[in-house]
Order: structure tokens, then C-alpha cells, then sequence
């Protein structure tokens, strides 16, 4: 132990020492100082490499008279896209076809989302199963597809195999019928017919009057306390309904469209290209791997205590899924599910490499035709960028939600 | 005796059929799975044994194994890149002896995989006397650093410098120099396969680590305009596909430099590359910049650390140990991306495969052939290097705390 005396004449001593440094302090140790210098020479050196790349910019494009400006876009486009979805030929402007880009970008990443969901939260489950057998299937499925690169998936499932198709003549016939030749994929495909409408709002009353159903009843039960059987009410509403509806549209609301020969090629029914389909194949299953593991994960971070409290205090098993495991689950999932999304729909810019022509092969033919590179490769970073925005927009919506739940 | 044997013994391990009954069969539903399964699995497995064995001609692939392996590398000077591997051997073997844990699933891996290779017992046509000993040597190599490091205990500074002058050593080397009669230059337009997508994804993640230090700092920064430069810059390019990214610097990077300067393709592809990956870098740092508790901050502004040894010496040594699962997971997932560069011009892997179908009209019927050998060696090493990641994180013991 030291003798306290000689502590605390020291620690003065140390005090008075600092006070006087402090009077002293020179400029080039004040800290504030320290801070305006580092903050004006960051500004200086990053400002002057931008004026640096713009006048080298400026320069260049000067001397290969390069666009800089977005007039263009009124220009006619000038190129064909193949399956352009939208109605497009050549003569159509430039920003038209940077527009069926974007809405072709758009729907392979939807199309893609919905299935990769589906799929990856079947794999995800089938990770988890108690049958070893199953839950090592699909440990497979996502090891294979998590170590190969999804360019060489795209090329695995495009060239070797949906770019081989056979001609018209020779399709290929699976049962539905499903037609598979060069041209694509036709599929049989129901659409509305003349009475399709009427069924159409039934199937809406339908949906609406099972959902204020359940609310109602759901309701009753928790203040009653007498079982009100809302999830049957509410199921036989939502099929009933649409079954009057059926009968009330007359003979039938729906016909098959099914795709017939006519001359050198298909018509009617669903046509997919193989392009389009290849694509679609490629980003679902490697993404789905990815899902899978995602939702294995936020099923797993729910602890088994929770599952046995619900049992212990008499929930059914639905119940135990719907009320306790799934809403702690998806907690977990969700953001990562998001950045998975994302991660698809910026992986769908592989497609260039296959043929479907979204937005990025889009602005790369525009590219190459013409000294537009600058101002096309703005657009084309921007739609990524707006859609990169718009999801994390939506993930911390969602995260503050989480969090306001949590308190 | 009698008594000793009515002592209570431990339960058996279950044999194999209560294994059976209790994984496979326990319920109804699980008998039906199992089942279903078991049926999927004999096609697959079945289709897949009869292609690879008796449908699938390899002849693509038999035919030019070393175009697949270094490109049109010049023939002559092929002792470069086996030296340069001979080089990363030895030097992984001595990281073994000296860090132990943190490397022994990599380089067990490795000497396994090479092992492997050697040893397998088929007589593959590029599998010759020569390379199956040259792979045999480099195990050995790997197994004689191990016993270096072991033996003599290096510091780890040493080591850490080894790398850096052997990494120098081996540029060199497979660039060459000039026009000198030992080492000529060997252009980067006839490099190729997997040396390259190796390369790549190496260079790219050495070199977006200190721009991925720099602007992971920079955006926890409390100015202003190195905040929002750091931030706008790793936004922008995570919200970005690679493949935009690697187009830019192949066509627009010269438009934003002083005109007349010139870029090797190579080169371009490692700037995008390393560019790319230095965005998602900064985030893996900055996540573990984040994990370091505010009290280890403190105890150095209290024993009067200024800021810049404040993170240097105490912040990121703690942070960079926390995020090396990480960095190893995105050094895989670009060993992967490192197939987009054929929007370059340039034969990696998957480049080759294409240029190989693209030479003869025969190959263009073959091309399941090849894009099925490339996705196994991508899958192999991919594999391989995600193992060595769990041994990683069970010797760092991440994830026990």
C-alpha cells in the first residue's frame, strides 16, 4: 500500500504540469486545429481528383466527340430485341428501348424471386428434415450449387441444353401438352374467357369476406373465449364463393390454350424462350440454395424451448408453426431474404452472356453502336442503383418495424 | 467374475438397422420420404454414372489439359509457373509450422487435394509419370516447410515478409523481364485458365484489403467529407452488378485518364476486380470495427494514445482477427465472379472452355463436356477452400464465445 500523502502530491503535481501544457498547447496539437486541417486537405485532394477525372473526361470526349448530353433518347434505337414483351421494332426511340430492358430486367427478377422463394424454403426445410436421407439430398443441392459460379450454371443450363432444342418440327412433347423446340417453350395456359370477369370478382369477394370473417370471429373467440372455428369459417368462405361465381359466369370462366403447329412455328399457349428460360432456371436454383440456407438459419435461431412452451400451454401444432415459431422466425429471414432478392435481380445482368437481352445488353449494344458510352452507362448504373435504393429502403422500413415490435 | 459381469455396461451404439429405423423410418411420412428419396437418388446417380462413364467423350478436355490449366502460356517457359508453385508450397507448409491453426486446414487441404490428384489410380491420359510426381513434390514441399517452421520458428514477421517478397518473386517471374535470354517477357494476352482466374482472385483480394481498410474507416470518420466520399463509394458499387463494373473499366476507364495512357486487359480486369471487391471488403472490416467494445477505445485514450495509434495499434489488429472468416468467404465468392471477366476478352477458366468449343466444329456437340469439367474443378476448389474456412473458424473458435 502507498502512503496516500505521497499519491496525492504527485497527482497535483501531474494536475498543475497538464494545466500549464494546456495554456501552451501549440497549434499543430490542438485538436480542433487538427481537425479543420485533416477536414480541408481530405476536401482539397478529393475535390481535385473529381475536377481531375472530369477535365480528363471533358478532354477525351471532346477529341472522340462523344455524347454528353441525353438527346439521344428521342433518336431511333436503331436494333432489334429479341422477345422484347413490350410491342418494339427499330424504329422505336432509344429510351423506348432502354425502357423494354428495364421491364425485361424486371420481370426475370420477379419471376425469379417467386420461384426461388418457393423453392428455397422447400430446400431450407428439407435441410431440416429428421429424415437423414432428405436433409442430406438437400445439404447436396445447396453444396453444389453454392460452389460453382453462376456463370458456369447459366452456361451449364443454356448452351448444352435449351440452346439444343430441336426444331419446330421435331418439338420435343411433354404431357400438359408442352411443346419444347428452338423457338421455345410452349406451354398449355388457361386464360379468361368471356365470362372470366364475373369469376374474377367472386374469387375477390370471396378473399375479402374470409378475411373480415376471420377478424370478426377471431375477434369474438378472444373475448368470448368460445371456439368460433374462424380458420374453417374463413376456408369455406374463400372456396365457396368462387365456386358460385364459377356457375353464375355460365359455361365456363376459363378455356386451355393450348399451343397448336401452324405453319413453321407455335402459336397460342405460353411461350417462354430458351433464353428467357435457361435464365430464369439458372438464377431460381442458385438462388434458391442460397434461400435455403437463409431460412434453415431463421428457423434455427428460434429456440426449441419456445416450440415446447407453445405445446406445454396447449396450442396446436398449426398453431405453434403460424403463432410462435414463424413470426420470431421471419424476424431473422427477412433482411437476409431481401439482400438475396437483390443479389438476383443484379445477377440477372448474366444474362448478356446467354443471349436475353435486359436492360445491361440493352445499353451495351447502344454502347457499341455509338459514342453514347457515358451517358447510357449512367442509366444503365442508375436503374441498378434506384433498385438497390428502393430495397434497402424497404429493409430499414422493415427493421424499424422489427425494432418498435421488440420494445 | 459372475459379479463382474452383471455390471451395468454403457448402451451400445446404435447398429446400423436401429440407425435405419429411427433416421428413416420412424413415421409413416418419413418411410414415404425416405423412399422417394432413395428413387431419386438411383436415377441421378445412375444417368450421372453411365455419362460420365460410358455418353460423355472428354476429348475437349483430354486433349488440352494445359490450355485449361495456364492458357497458351509460352510452352518453353512452363517451369515459371511450376517454380511459382513450388515457391507458394513451400511458403504454405512454413505458415502452417509457424501459425498452425490458422492455416493447417488450408494447407492439409491443399497437400490433400494435390495427393489426391497424384494418386489417382486411372490412367488419364494428361495425368503422366511427370505430373503426378511434380504434384507429389509439391506435398512434399508443403510437408518440408511445415517441418522448417516447426524446426526453426521463424517470427511471424518473417514469414508475413516471406509473402510479400515471394509474391513480388512470382509476378516476376511469370511476367518475366525484357528481353533477357533467362526470363523473357511473357505477354498477359496468352495467359490463361486457371492460373488466371487464381491470379485474379488473389490480386484482387490483397489489394482491395488496404483500399477496404481505408474505406471502412472512412466511413466511421467524424469528417464530413471523407464520410460521405467513403459512403457514396461503397454504396455505389455494392448496389451495382460486377459485371457493369468490369464493363466500365473495359471500355470508359481511358475516357476518365489523361489521354494516351493504356492499360493492359489483365490489368483492367484486376483494377475492376480489386475495385469491386474492395467495397464489400470495407463493409466485412467495418463490421468488425463495430464488434470492438467502446471500452477498448477508452482504456487507450486514457493512457494517452492519440487517434491514428488509437487505430492502428489497438482497434484494427482486434477487428482484422474478428473478420478473417469473412474475408476467406469473399475471397471464395470471387473466386467465383472471377468468370465474368470474359466480357474482357480474357481466357480464364470458363474462357477457355469457350474458346476450346469455338475451335473445332466436332467440340460445339461436346460442350456439356466442358462447362461439366469446369464446374467440377470450380466446385473442387471452391469446396476445398470453404472447408479450410470451417477448420478456420473452429481453430479461431468463433462462434463459441
Amino acid at each position: 500500500m502507498h502512503a496516500p500523502g505521497i499519491l496525492s502530491i504527485v497527482s497535483t503535481e501531474r494536475l498543475t504540469e497538464v494545466t500549464t501544457e494546456h495554456q501552451a498547447i501549440p497549434f499543430y496539437r490542438d485538436e480542433r486545429v487538427l481537425r479543420w486541417t485533416a477536414q480541408i486537405i481530405s476536401a482539397v485532394v478529393l475535390i481535385g481528383l473529381l475536377v481531375w477525372i472530369i477535365v480528363n473526361f471533358i478532354q477525351s470526349a471532346n477529341a472522340r466527340g462523344m455524347a454528353l448530353n441525353f438527346r439521344f433518347l428521342n433518336d431511333p434505337a436503331g436494333f432489334p430485341i429479341s422477345d422484347p414483351v413490350l410491342p418494339f421494332d427499330p424504329s422505336r426511340t432509344f429510351g423506348y428501348a432502354f425502357l423494354v430492358g428495364v421491364v425485361k430486367t424486371l420481370l426475370v427478377a420477379v419471376t425469379g424471386i417467386f420461384f426461388a422463394t418457393i423453392l428455397g424454403t422447400l430446400i431450407g426445410l428439407a435441410r431440416m428434415s429428421s429424415n437423414w436421407l432428405l436433409s442430406r439430398i438437400a445439404l447436396g443441392y445447396i453444396e453444389f450449387h453454392r460452389n460453382i459460379p453462376l456463370l458456369v450454371l447459366l452456361f451449364l443450363w443454356y448452351f448444352p441444353v435449351f440452346a439444343q432444342f430441336p426444331s419446330v418440327e421435331e418439338s420435343i412433347t411433354l404431357a400438359g401438352p408442352i411443346y419444347l423446340n428452338a423457338r421455345g417453350i410452349f406451354f398449355t395456359w388457361p386464360r379468361l374467357d368471356s365470362g372470366g370477369v364475373i369469376w374474377l370478382i367472386s374469387i375477390a369477394i370471396g378473399i375479402i369476406l374470409a378475411v373480415i370473417a376471420w377478424k370478426v370471429l377471431e375477434k369474438r373467440q378472444l373475448s368470448t373465449g368460445r371456439d368460433t372455428y374462424y380458420i374453417y369459417v374463413s376456408l369455406a368462405i374463400v372456396i365457396i364463393i368462387p365456386i358460385i361465381g364459377w356457375f353464375v359466369s355460365g359455361s365456363s370462366p376459363l378455356y386451355l390454350d393450348i399451343p397448336v403447329l401452324d405453319g413453321f412455328n407455335y402459336r397460342g399457349g405460353l411461350r417462354l424462350t430458351p433464353e428467357f428460360a435457361a435464365l430464369l432456371i439458372g438464377l431460381t436454383m442458385y438462388t434458391a440454395a442460397f434461400i435455403a440456407e437463409v431460412v434453415r438459419a431463421g428457423i434455427q435461431s428460434v429456440s426449441k424451448g419456445q416450440t415446447e412452451a407453445a405445446r406445454a400451454v396447449g396450442l396446436r401444432p398449426f398453431q405453434v408453426i403460424s403463432l410462435i415459431v414463424l413470426p420470431q422466425a421471419l424476424r431473422v429471414i427477412i433482411p437476409p431474404l431481401i439482400s438475396q432478392y437483390l443479389n438476383l435481380t443484379k445477377n440477372s445482368s448474366l444474362a448478356l452472356f446467354i443471349g436475353y437481352q435486359e436492360v445491361f445488353s440493352v445499353g451495351k449494344i447502344a454502347i457499341n453502336q455509338a459514342g453514347r458510352a457515358v451517358p447510357v452507362f449512367a442509366m444503365v448504373m442508375a436503374t441498378y442503383l434506384l433498385m438497390s435504393l428502393f430495397v434497402s429502403w424497404i429493409l430499414n422500413w422493415y427493421n424499424r418495424r422489427i425494432q418498435f415490435v421488440e420494445k | 467374475m459372475s459379479v463382474s459381469n452383471k455390471t451395468i455396461s454403457p448402451p451400445k451404439p446404435p447398429g446400423p438397422i436401429e440407425w435405419v429405423r429411427k433416421n428413416l423410418f420412424n413415421s409413416w411420412f418419413n418411410a414415404i420420404l425416405t423412399i422417394v428419396s432413395l428413387v431419386i437418388i438411383y436415377f441421378l446417380l445412375k444417368a450421372l454414372i453411365q455419362w460420365v462413364l460410358f455418353f460423355a467423350d472428354w476429348s475437349p478436355v483430354a486433349k488440352f489439359p494445359l490450355l485449361f490449366m495456364v492458357g497458351q502460356y509460352d510452352r518453353n517457359e512452363l517451369w515459371r509457373i511450376g517454380l511459382s508453385a513450388s515457391i507458394f508450397s513451400v511458403l504454405m507448409g512454413i505458415s502452417w509450422g509457424v501459425w498452425k491453426g490458422l492455416i493447417q486446414g488450408f494447407a492439409l487441404t491443399l497437400g490433400g487435394l494435390l495427393a489426391v490428384v497424384a494418386l489417382v489410380p486411372y490412367p488419364l491420359d494428361f495425368l503422366t509419370i511427370e505430373v503426378r510426381l511434380l504434384l507429389l513434390m509439391n506435398v512434399g514441399l508443403i510437408l518440408l516447410g511445415y517441418w522448417f517452421g516447426r524446426a526453426t520458428k521463424p517470427r511471424s514477421n518473417y514469414v508475413a515478409i516471406a509473402w510479400v517478397v515471394a509474391a513480388l518473386i512470382i509476378v516476376v517471374l511469370l511476367l518475366g523481364l525484357g528481353n533477357n535470354r533467362f526470363i523473357p517477357h511473357v505477354p498477359t494476352t496468352v495467359w490463361g485458365g486457371l492460373m488466371v482466374t487464381l491470379l485474379l482472385a488473389v490480386g484482387g483480394i490483397v489489394f482491395s484489403f488496404p483500399i477496404g481498410v481505408l474505406l471502412a474507416f472512412g466511413r466511421r470518420s467524424s469528417l464530413p467529407v471523407v464520410k460521405v466520399f467513403s459512403t457514396v463509394f461503397i454504396e455505389t458499387i455494392r448496389g451495382v452488378p460486377l459485371i457493369t463494373i468490369l464493363f466500365m473499366f473495359s471500355l470508359i476507364l481511358t475516357v476518365f485518364l489523361p489521354s494516351g495512357s493504356r492499360f493492359d486487359r489483365l490489368l483492367r480486369a484486376l483494377i475492376g476486380i480489386t475495385i469491386f471487391s474492395a467495397a464489400y471488403m470495407a463493409e466485412n472490416i467495418r463490421g468488425g470495427l463495430q464488434a470492438i467494445p467502446p471500452g477498448q477505445v477508452e482504456a487507450a485514450k486514457a493512457v494517452g494514445m492519440n487517434s491514428l495509434q488509437i487505430n492502428l495499434l489497438i482497434i484494427l489488429p482486434q477487428a482484422l482477427r474478428l473478420v478473417i472468416p469473412a474475408i476467406v468467404g469473399q475471397f471464395i465468392s470471387l473466386f467465383k465472379d472471377t468468370t465474368l471477366v470474359i466480357i474482357l476478352g480474357i481466357n480464364e477458366l470458363l474462357g477457355i472452355g469457350r474458346s476450346v468449343i469455338n475451335s473445332s466444329p466436332e467440340f460445339v456437340q461436346l460442350q456439356l463436356e466442358v462447362y461439366a469439367f469446369i464446374a467440377l474443378l470450380f466446385w473442387i476448389i471452391s469446396y476445398a477452400m470453404s472447408y479450410s474456412a470451417r477448420q478456420l473458424e473452429i481453430a479461431m473458435g468463433v462462434g463459441e464465445r
